[in-house]
């Protein structure tokens, strides 16, 4: 039996040392991974408050707290929206003489205090009032996004590898069946089985955690459909030419995992270095969580997270153009 | 060859490359309608190429393939059954899924029920691919070649791997496409199978065909004697210096086309004749002749 058991073992260590491509990916995933957490995370701790400043903050007194992230604001309402949801503790206007803070928040209340002791006696106070966004409402749609994302391209780019691999495609190729009708199948069945995951997961995780919900369910489908469009693209991209099942992984790897760190599922980019931020736009998933929080936690309509829909109609188009360009059913 | 108005396949001058390799070195034939035609040759011959071409899988590096008098296009696909070597079949569903899902794929279809009833396929029809034995897989594999009733059938090496009861009962279900007026193009290991089914052989070695025709008229052609054969501790060598011997390991072969005074030579010899047996010439003995090697090396 040992024998039997070796002489597999060897061959298997020879077959996959022997695939240099997935050999190669399954050396550099992880640097790349630890590197791009290394750089995500680099500098200072964080901050263990958030202030919004409308208008430049003088140097000195409230304003040089070390202990408080000050943060430029360009849209007021966003960020008075963004007080209401604590996820600001305290908005500034220093041009007009205002501050706002939510009575709700024990964080922006103590912020409050500090301003008042230093140098904010004389700004107005504009109260604001709004449920807490706890870290489970922001946490919601970056799980479900992750979720698909998953789901969309291991169901889609995973499974055509193995087809190529093990024949399927040869079979289907004999048959009249074209290369769109059978691209065109996986999208639709894979797209389906997302959709029809998310509201399971939704609604099922609605039922015992009473997470926030104040825009519209149809809007959310359409930022949850398109970003799953999307990613199902992505993974066809991936599994247009490759029959070995490792390098595939290992691609999909490449690309997943940079998404579920970097396209902000765990936690918000605010504060990490503007070249991650500028990478995580690059990802279908930071376009759809971003739509998808909007909705969820903001109420955002339809035309509100239009930008993050059109992003992700074009990388869709991309993606499906490449993806249908390249593909080899061999 | 049969004529160009029977044909329902005709191969012009096909040729493969492969990275500076001529796998398929300029080959031409036709399949008549209604027969089953027989495509052998030694692993690496090129068949498995040639037969891939004219799926439609392979794309020729040059020459020509016409179905029905025109290149291969969408209508082939439609009338063309195809049964791989080995074939992966969607994992997670059943006999009767899998069938079904085929069928749909075509503009017509045969009946399921007598094509379930034809292949054998009741028993297990609700079963998961993954859980089929040989002979049923390979079952399953002919009667979703046939799903779409097709008007030629492909199949490569279909019994390989079948024990010698369940290649017969394949056997039996090509003689019936055959009976019902279809083409069969059968690419096989085993002569015996050639034999039996096949009206016309095509034998290919490196690319080239080397021998077309009907079974009976390629032995008569090539061989005008039959084969003696002895135990080899039976024999003596000394009785037979004029005779043509072949050394087959635990006995020997005798060819001569004049059994009686071979058989009256080696009795004067001294040569028990308990344990003779004489045989035809067969496809086995031919391919041996042409390319020299066993074919199921």
């Amino acid at each position: 039996m040992m024998k039997r058991l070796l002489a597999v073992f060897i061959a298997r260590n020879k077959e996959f040392l022997r695939d240099r491509a997935a050999l190669g990916w399954n050396l550099l995933f992880p640097v790349l991974i630890v590197a791009g957490f290394a750089f995500a995370f680099s500098g200072a701790p964080a901050p263990l408050y958030k202030v919004g400043v409308v208008g430049s903050a003088p140097q000195s007194g409230f304003f040089t707290t070390p202990q408080v992230q000050f943060i430029e604001v360009n849209d007021l309402a966003t960020a008075v929206t963004k007080v209401e949801r604590h996820r600001l503790d305290l908005l500034v206007d220093v041009t007009e003489g205002r501050y706002w803070v939510n009575d709700e928040s024990p964080r922006g209340q103590l912020l409050e205090r500090l301003l008042q002791g230093s140098d904010g006696s004389t700004l107005q106070k504009q109260a604001v009032s709004g449920r807490l966004i706890r870290y489970v409402d922001w946490l919601i749609p970056g799980v479900l996004g992750m979720n698909i994302m998953f789901s969309a391209l291991y169901g889609v780019g995973f499974v055509i590898v193995r087809y190529r691999k093990n024949g399927v495609l040869k079979r289907l190729k004999a048959t009249p069946l074209s290369a769109i009708e059978f691209l065109a199948a996986q999208i639709v069945s894979r797209l389906w089985l997302i959709v029809a995951v998310v509201v399971v997961v939704f609604f099922g995780t609605h039922l015992f955690v009473d997470f926030a919900m104040y825009g519209d369910y149809l809007t959310l489908f359409l930022a949850f459909a398109m970003g799953g469009i999307c990613m199902i693209s992505m993974g066809l991209v991936i599994a247009a030419r490759i029959a070995s099942e490792e390098l595939a992984e290992g691609l999909l790897n490449l690309i997943s995992w940079p998404m579920m760190v970097l396209s902000g599922v765990w936690f918000s980019l605010e504060g990490t270095h503007p070249l991650v931020q500028r990478l995580a736009q690059a990802f279908p998933l930071t376009h759809m969580i971003d739509a998808a929080r909007a909705v969820m936690l903001d109420g955002a309509s339809l035309a509100a997270i239009a930008p993050q829909l059109g992003v992700l109609l074009a990388m869709t188009s991309g993606f499906l153009a490449i993806g249908a360009w390249l593909f080899r059913w061999e | 060859m049969p004529n160009a108005m029977s044909a329902l396949i005709e191969v012009d001058n096909l040729v493969k490359h492969y990275q500076g390799v001529c796998a398929v070195d300029g080959i031409s034939f036709s399949i008549p309608r209604g027969s089953c035609f027989g495509l052998l040759g030694p692993n690496g011959a090129g068949k498995t190429t040639t037969v891939e071409m004219l799926e439609g899988i392979k794309v020729p590096t040059s020459g020509s393939i016409r179905y029905k008098g025109e290149p291969l296009g969408p209508r082939f696909r439609h009338e063309a059954g195809i049964m791989f070597q080995s074939t992966a079949l969607q994992e997670f569903i059943t006999v009767r899924e899998t069938l079904r899902m085929f069928q749909s794929l075509y503009d017509h279809g045969a009946e399921l029920d007598e094509l379930i009833a034809a292949c054998a396929l009741g028993d297990f029809l609700d079963r998961d691919t993954r859980k089929l034995s040989g002979g049923q897989r390979q079952r399953l594999l002919l009667a979703i070649a046939l799903v779409n009733d097709p008007e030629v059938v492909f199949l490569d090496e279909p019994t390989t791997g079948l024990d010698p009861q369940a290649r017969r009962k394949l056997w039996e279900l090509v003689r019936r496409i055959k009976a019902r007026g279809k083409s069969v193009l059968l690419t096989t290991h085993y002569m015996e199978e050639a034999y039996e089914l096949c009206d016309e052989i095509t034998i290919m070695d490196h690319g080239r065909i080397i021998a077309q025709g009907s079974p009976d008229d390629l032995l008569a052609r090539h061989f005008h004697d039959v084969v003696l054969q002895l135990p080899k501790n039976d024999f003596s060598a000394g009785c037979a210096a004029d005779l043509t011997v072949l050394d087959c390991g635990d006995s020997v072969e005798i060819l001569t086309s004049e059994v009686t005074a071979t058989v009256q030579q080696l009795l004067a010899g001294g040569v028990s004749l308990d344990r003779l047996r004489i045989r035809a010439r067969t496809l086995d003995d031919l391919f041996l002749e042409l390319t020299g090697k066993e074919l199921r090396t």
